[in-house]
């Protein structure tokens, strides 16, 4: 019989995984399993582009239907998974199908995180994953509108960012000190809260939400001990890893699948990639990311993986964010201890914050300023020494920056 | 609609109709055209869609901000035409455009 690769997740990781399949000669059928009605999409522009409306939903998808049809691929959408068999080598769907497996690659990617208050299904409070989630969400934008973020993160703020541009009443609650505390350093953290107040947005940081309030439908937020009133809100608050398929079938799972470096879980047959995986990082470090790079780059050596030949994956992780007129761009994984170097001027809205790791660039946080992210990438993969004052240095071209 | 040809770096090339508002990246992307990466999807985040635009066409395409031109002064094989194509967007001025890809997107 053919081989048959089955890829559950059917988001960037999968449709990577697929073009490198078919690119490296994977001559066998593949079937990919999606639980939204819709095949692989980017995710990055719901919160940006497609939530203002700037870009229409057919543009969102990563591959012309034919793609799927040419690599020999079977999209299964709007079907959940209901259990694997690692013994037999099948997977059952929700609705009875079975399907067997050579090889089986789980791209299951997260959900959101869900918030424990009350009030919390009231309509009016949405959250933000998917195609339909920003659908719904959109509808409620109307001019004037009282906008409650809850989650001062990439989503709580992109969502604000959007939603102030379009007339909307806009408040972010962080239950934090500090905005994307998760994700950037606390010079990031300030810049952006500061540009986010100038264009009238209202943070209420060290603010974490009680409870929604409202009848029949929410009509304020009870948050730090008072109720602010809300025409919409919007949860932003992380995601959490679908790892349940793979626990069911005694698959070590730490928040996330957790893979080797070559994207192999214990059993031979059984691969993870993307957002749902904890695996070693270029560095070492024991990480899960949620982000596309890791998505494209895991499901790159998870194909390579699955048709025998393995590769280790030591990509430097890379993240973007677009807020207003701001470009951010990071690479490479803040540490706590790092040393913190600023190149250029936070208030000219073109600066870099280096993050300096015994002597050697470790990671570079970017708004407005490409030369520091793509050349920091570099410097980071090469495990390059930089002195913290050169970094700083903003004569010194990024182009010349290594040479001492 | 207006016609974009792609000429891969082995010479193979690609007519194919993109509509108006679509970036030059999409139509190689909508249309299996190889030698377009495009990882970040279009935000002019990763510097993977370079194309060297034909030299008739370089006037009539916008000026690059400056976001594009410091990702492309780092890219491989640059030429002065050099364009990251998900920020060339689709106008029927541009019937006829003609760009082509560089050896590698890395």
């Amino acid at each position: 019989m053919a081989e048959h690769f089955v890829i559950i997740g059917a988001g960037q990781a999968a449709a990577q995984a697929v073009a490198t399949l078919k690119a490296e000669g994977y001559s066998g059928a593949i079937t990919v399993i999606g639980d939204e009605p819709f095949a692989p999409y980017q995710r990055p522009p719901l919160s940006k582009a497609y939530l203002s409306g700037a870009m229409e939903r057919d543009r969102l998808f990563l591959k012309p239907d034919a793609f799927y049809a040419e690599a020999g691929c079977e999209l299964v959408l709007g079907t959940a998974v209901a259990s694997i068999d690692r013994l037999q080598r099948t997977i059952a769907l929700v609705g009875g199908r079975v399907l067997p497996y050579n090889k089986l690659l789980l791209a299951t990617g997260t959900r959101v995180r869900r918030i424990p208050v009350p009030g919390e299904t009231l309509p009016g409070v949405h959250y933000l994953r998917g195609i339909a989630d920003v659908d719904t969400l959109r509808a409620a934008f109307e001019k004037g509108a009282k906008l409650a973020v809850v989650g001062g993160g990439y989503i709580g703020l992109e969502v604000a960012a959007v939603a102030v541009r379009q007339g909307l009443e806009v408040t972010v609650f962080e239950a934090l000190e500090r905005v994307m505390a998760r994700a950037v350093s606390p010079e990031l953290s300030t810049f952006y809260q500061r540009v986010h107040r100038e264009a009238g947005v209202r943070l209420e940081l060290n603010t974490g939400v009680e409870a929604f309030e409202g009848e029949g439908r929410v009509s304020s937020v009870r948050a730090g001990g008072k109720s602010h009133p809300a025409d919409v809100v919007l949860v932003g608050i992380g995601v959490v890893p679908n790892v349940e398929l793979a626990k069911d079938i005694g698959l070590p799972c730490e928040d996330g699948i957790v893979v080797d470096d070559c994207t192999r879980t214990p059993d031979p047959a059984i691969f993870a990639a993307g957002d749902c995986t904890r695996h070693t990082t270029h560095n070492g470090r024991l990480v899960r990311l949620e982000s596309v790079q890791n998505a494209i780059d895991q499901a790159k050596h998870a194909a390579l993986a699955m048709i025998g030949r393995p590769t280790s994956y030591k990509e430097v992780p890379w993240f973007w964010s677009d807020q207003y007129d701001l470009k951010l761009q990071i690479a490479g994984l803040a540490q706590a201890g790092d040393v913190l170097v600023l190149r250029g001027d936070p208030s000219a809205r073109k600066f870099a914050v280096f993050h300096s790791r015994n002597g050697a660039v470790a990671a570079v946080e970017a708004v407005n300023a490409a030369p520091e992210y793509i050349v920091g990438r570099k410097l980071i993969a090469e495990g390059a020494k930089v002195a913290p004052e050169r970094l700083a240095d903003t004569s010194v071209p990024m182009k010349n920056i290594a040479q001492a | 609609m207006p016609k974009i040809k792609y000429i891969e770096h082995n010479g193979k090339e690609h007519d194919v109709d993109v509509p108006v508002g679509w970036s030059v990246m999409e139509g190689a992307v909508k249309n299996l055209i190889p030698g377009i990466d495009a990882d970040c999807g279009g935000a002019c985040a990763c510097a993977t869609c370079h194309v060297h635009v034909d030299p008739s066409w370089t006037e009539k395409i916008p000026p690059k901000q400056d976001m594009e031109e410091t990702m492309l002064d780092f890219a491989q094989e640059l030429t002065p035409t050099s364009r990251l194509s998900c920020q060339i967007k689709v106008v029927s001025e541009l019937d006829g455009l003609v760009v082509r890809m560089p050896k590698s997107q890395h």
